[in-house]
Order: structure tokens, then C-alpha cells, then sequence
């Protein structure tokens, strides 16, 4: 079965939500294994490489929580627009998805646990939740963890904890991360600030894609640098509390702007709602921080009756993969056409969106905030 | 900029090394950084980038450290781990441990573990805490001459050794 066929379509995707899911679009909580008696990946021979997959898939695979039909595959198998769209999903990084033979994804149903098997450790487990779910991710994967301990042994030591490839991940080899939206910050110009005094405890700020990305759409994702000499437990801990302030700084960011400069903020929302309805070429940048204003005119109420999970699928639609997923060339299309092909869609989808309406703005903050405001 | 060491040629190599904890910025011609030690920089920028500030030196420091080792279960040398700022495998944390502490300084909270560890380990670093604190109890009640207490202790030691 193909893997398109298996991901939850983007118009089901968008419509997960979990507490604060105004601010914190996901959480994620990922740990980093490998079998003890088998040379890491990136140094190891092709026999090793084959040694270990052969080792681990079958275990993976039938994990509990990956439940009767989880989707398992070598990544040779894939085609490469496939595993474009898998990172689009966060659910592989970009190395793995330049793996071949010999690495391999093993995910479930709701996309909610998902191993990638030879990435550059043996095993690289995430367990990925909408809105700010910390605990419960690390609960999830801490479970996941062990499990596969009962089936296979794992490289430890008892000064260094958790061995891996990269003396980065060592001890716990957990990454806790979580994806921000915070054009607040952005417009009060606060965002560097925020940025900085989140380095100095220790977590590293990111753009959407990870790594040395851009932070398009006004999205960014913190995560903690340190795995050893912290507990798993304290190290959520304590990127849980400083996200809870990094939410509040964005809603009292919201607030100042609405209170001291509305017009800014809606004349942003507004050119916005007016580019995605009109332009005939858009690139993916563009529209990312297109919707990142509709997102925010969503959250204040702007779009009388509109669900932001309506904004959140056209984010996820407007990229590159996603986009020539469906138009008929798929990887024949080339760049300009598919920012044509890009505008086309947003054109279309927001045709029925209601036009913003400033008599119904309500205040940041407000009563949507929190779990399960389907 | 010229080299601060001899003053005299224009300063080609630029390394950051933390000593003391201070950030201190090395700035040299090749030549004098070849006589100071600072040679090969660009073979430490990667591990730089990667692994945070002062690493690379703690890391040339510690290759140094071990000489001309190699794994002898996968094969990774010094010069590898220089190049990738990774290892090989599990092995390689023996083989290359001696100054690891001080690279793993330069990018941890500390340099050793207090996170999970696996339930079939759990037992036996439980019973040999267990051990090591009923020995030195032991040898405590031993030196007072609480002969009573020693007694006890003596089959609490032999019942703990029985069960690891
Ligand atoms: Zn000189
Ligand atoms: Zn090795």
C-alpha cells in the first residue's frame, strides 16, 4: 500500500486540536536508541546496517501501540515525492528522508507514534500530539521505549546512560519540542528577545523544518539542547513551564497590539485575506506568512464562524510536496508553475472564506483556549 | 588582523577555546599556530557547529589524549571522531572515555547520567548500591567494635550477594 494512501487527508489532519492549541501547534517528544552489540549507522558496513533493520523492524512493527495495521516500510521503497511528503508531516526528519535501503518508517493509524529505524541511530522513536502535550508525549514514547526493552538490548551505560551516535543525544537522548505560532511577538518586534532568553535556559529556537530553517509562518519550534544530567522528567518539566510563558508573552503581545495599534493588525489580516483571494503566483514563503495572518484573524474572531483548522490545511496544502501531490505532473512540476498552481488553490479554497469583519473581534485569550474546543 | 603571537604575519587560523571558563578567541598565523598547537582548525569547524562552542578543542584535547587508538569493535579512530564529532558504537565510548568528560562538559548540564535506566539493569545497580552501602556500614561498625551490628550486616551482605 502506498503511503499516501495511509496519511489522514489533510482536511482530517487539521482538525486534531489538544490545550493551548491556539499558540502551540504540536508537541513532540522523540528519544534516541541503538542495539548494543551493532555499530551505529552512519559508521557501520551495509551488512551491519541490514543486521540491525532485520533486527528491529519486526519488533517495531508489532509494538501494542502501533496497533493491527500500523504502516512499515523500507525507505528504498519509497518514492522520493512520498518521503518529501512525510517531512512535510514531521513525521520523518530531512536525513531520513534521504535514506534508502537498509533505514526504514514504521508509523500507526492516527500518526501519533512513529520510529524511524537506521536514521542516524538505530532507532529514532517520536511520539507527536497536537497542541501542548508534553507529559503525555513523553509518556507515550517513555512506554514505546520500553517495551522494545523487553525485546531487544540497548546500548547503556551506567555513567553515560543511553549510548549514541552523536555525543549531543547521550544519557537520555531525548529531544522535547513544540511548534509555536506567534505572530504577536513577531509584529511587537519581541520575537529576538524571547529568542534569546529562551538560549540562555539552555533550548535551542528553530524555524519549521528543524535545523538551520527559516521560521516562515511565524512558526517556530523550541526544544531542548542538554540529554545528560537531567532527568527525562525535568527536562519536560521545564520546557512545559517555559512554553506556558512563551504563550503568555504572545497573548499579552496579541493584546498590546490590538489595544495600541488595531489597525496594524488588521490591515495585515486584511491585505492578507485579500492577497490569497486575488494573486495568480504565490510562492511557499509568501503563503506561509499569508496564512500566519489568517491564522491570527481566526484566533480573534475575525472570520465569523471559521475554524482554524480550515487556515491549518491550506498551511499544510500550500507546501511544495503537498502541492504537486495534486496537480497532475507531480515531480514534473516545475517551481514557477507550482507557485501558479499554489495560488490557484488558495484562490479556490478561500473563495468561501467570510470577509473580516473588526466588529467581532474579541480579545486574546478567551474562552476557545484549552482542550477540546472542537 | 595580525597574528597576536608574533605579530608580524597576517592571522590565518581563528580558534575559540574555553579556559577556566572564559571564552578566549585565538587569532594566529599558520606558522605560529602550528608551533602553539592550534594546527587544523577546519577539521574542527563541523564538531564546532554541531556540538557548541569549545568543543572541537575539548575534542582535540581528548583525541590527543587517547593517541593512535581505534575501536577494536568497529574500527573508528581518533582521526574519525575528530572529522564527525560522532562514534562508532557503543564500544567506542570505553575506547575513546578517557577526556570524553571534559567535551561532554562543553555541551551537557553534567556528565552523568540521572535519566532513565533499562528495568533489567535497575536490579543489578540496585543491588550493588545496596552492597556498597552495607559494606561500608559494615566496616563502620567493625571500626567502633559494634561486633553485634557487623554480625547482622555480615548476612545482610551475604543475602544481598546471593540474590545479584
Ligand atoms: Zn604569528
Ligand atoms: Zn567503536
Amino acid at each position: 500500500m502506498s503511503v499516501l494512501d495511509f496519511l489522514i487527508p489533510p482536511s482530517e489532519a487539521s482538525r486534531r486540536n489538544g490545550p493551548h492549541d491556539v499558540i502551540v501547534l504540536s508537541s513532540r517528544v522523540r528519544l534516541a536508541r541503538n542495539l548494543r552489540t551493532v555499530p551505529f549507522p552512519s559508521h557501520s558496513k551495509k551488512a551491519d546496517r541490514m543486521k540491525a533493520f532485520e533486527a528491529l523492524m519486526p519488533v517495531v512493527r508489532s509494538l501494542p501501540l502501533m496497533g493491527p495495521d500500523a504502516f512499515s516500510e523500507s525507505m528504498d521503497k519509497l518514492p522520493a515525492l512520498e518521503k518529501q511528503i512525510l517531512v512535510e508531516r514531521h513525521l520523518i526528519s530531512r536525513e531520513h528522508a534521504a535514506k534508502n535501503a537498509g533505514s526504514g518508517l514504521v508509523f500507526n493509524r492516527e500518526e501519533s507514534v512513529c520510529v524511524m529505524v537506521n536514521e542516524e541511530d538505530h532507532l529514532r522513536m517520536q511520539a507527536l500530539r497536537p497542541g501542548l502535550q508534553l507529559r503525555q508525549a513523553w509518556m507515550t514514547i517513555d512506554s514505546v521505549d520500553s517495551a522494545l526493552q523487553e525485546r531487544v538490548e540497548f546500548a547503556f551505560a551506567e555513567r553515560y546512560g543511553f549510548l549514541t551516535a552523536c555525543p549531543t543525544n547521550l544519557g537520555t537522548g531525548i529531544r522535547v519540542s513544540a511548534m509555536l505560532h506567534l505572530p504577536g511577538l513577531v509584529l511587537a518586534e519581541q520575537i529576538n528577545q524571547i529568542i534569546q532568553a529562551v538560549n540562555k535556559l539552555g533550548l535551542a529556537v528553530r524555524g519549521l523544518y528543524g535545523e538551520g530553517t527559516e521560521a516562515l509562518g511565524n512558526i517556530f519550534q523550541v526544544s531542548n539542547q542538554m540529554t545528560l544530567g537531567e532527568s527525562e522528567n525535568d527536562i519536560v518539566e521545564r520546557i512545559n513551564k517555559v512554553l506556558l510563558q512563551i504563550i503568555e508573552h504572545e497573548q499579552n503581545a496579541r493584546h498590546a497590539q490590538l489595544e495600541k495599534k488595531p489597525a496594524v493588525l488588521l490591515n495585515h489580516i486584511g491585505r492578507a485575506y485579500g492577497i490569497l483571494g486575488n494573486a495568480w503566483s504565490i510562492s511557499s514563503k509568501e503563503a506561509m506568512n499569508l496564512l500566519s495572518f489568517m491564522r491570527l484573524g481566526v484566533d480573534l474572531g475575525l472570520f465569523r464562524d471559521m475554524p482554524k483548522s480550515q487556515v491549518d490545511e491550506l498551511f499544510l496544502r500550500s507546501q511544495p510536496a503537498h502541492l504537486q501531490l495534486a496537480h497532475p505532473l507531480r515531480d514534473k512540476l516545475a517551481s514557477d508553475e507550482r507557485d501558479l498552481f499554489r495560488a490557484e488553490m488558495l484562490r479556490q479554497s478561500t473563495s468561501s472564506f467570510p470577509r473580516p469583519d473588526p466588529s467581532l473581534i474579541r480579545p486574546p485569550g478567551g474562552p476557545t483556549e484549552g482542550p477540546a474546543a472542537a | 588582523m595580525l597574528c597576536q603571537f608574533c605579530k608580524v604575519k597576517e592571522a590565518t587560523v581563528h580558534v575559540t577555546e574555553i579556559a577556566d571558563n572564559k571564552v578566549k578567541k585565538v587569532d594566529a598565523c599558520a606558522a605560529c599556530a602550528k608551533e602553539k598547537n592550534y594546527n587544523d582548525p577546519t577539521a574542527f569547524a563541523l564538531a564546532d557547529h554541531l556540538l557548541g562552542l569549545g568543543a572541537s578543542q575539548k575534542m582535540e584535547e581528548a583525541s590527543e589524549a587517547v593517541g593512535a587508538v581505534s575501536c577494536d569493535q568497529c574500527g573508528y579512530t581518533q582521526a574519525d571522531f575528530k572529522k564527525s564529532g560522532r562514534l562508532g558504537c557503543a564500544r567506542c565510548y570505553e575506547v575513546f572515555s578517557e577526556g570524553l568528560d571534559s567535551v561532554l562538559k562543553t555541551m551537557h548540564k553534567d556528565v552523568r547520567h540521572r535519566g532513565k535506566v533499562p528495568a533489567a539493569l535497575q536490579k543489578v545497580l540496585k543491588s550493588s548500591q545496596l552492597l556498597n552501602r552495607l559494606t561500608k556500614e559494615l566496616q563502620d561498625a567493625i571500626q567502633r567494635e559494634d561486633f553485634e551490628t557487623a554480625a547482622r550486616l555480615r548476612d545482610e551482605i551475604k543475602a544481598a550477594k546471593a540474590v545479584a
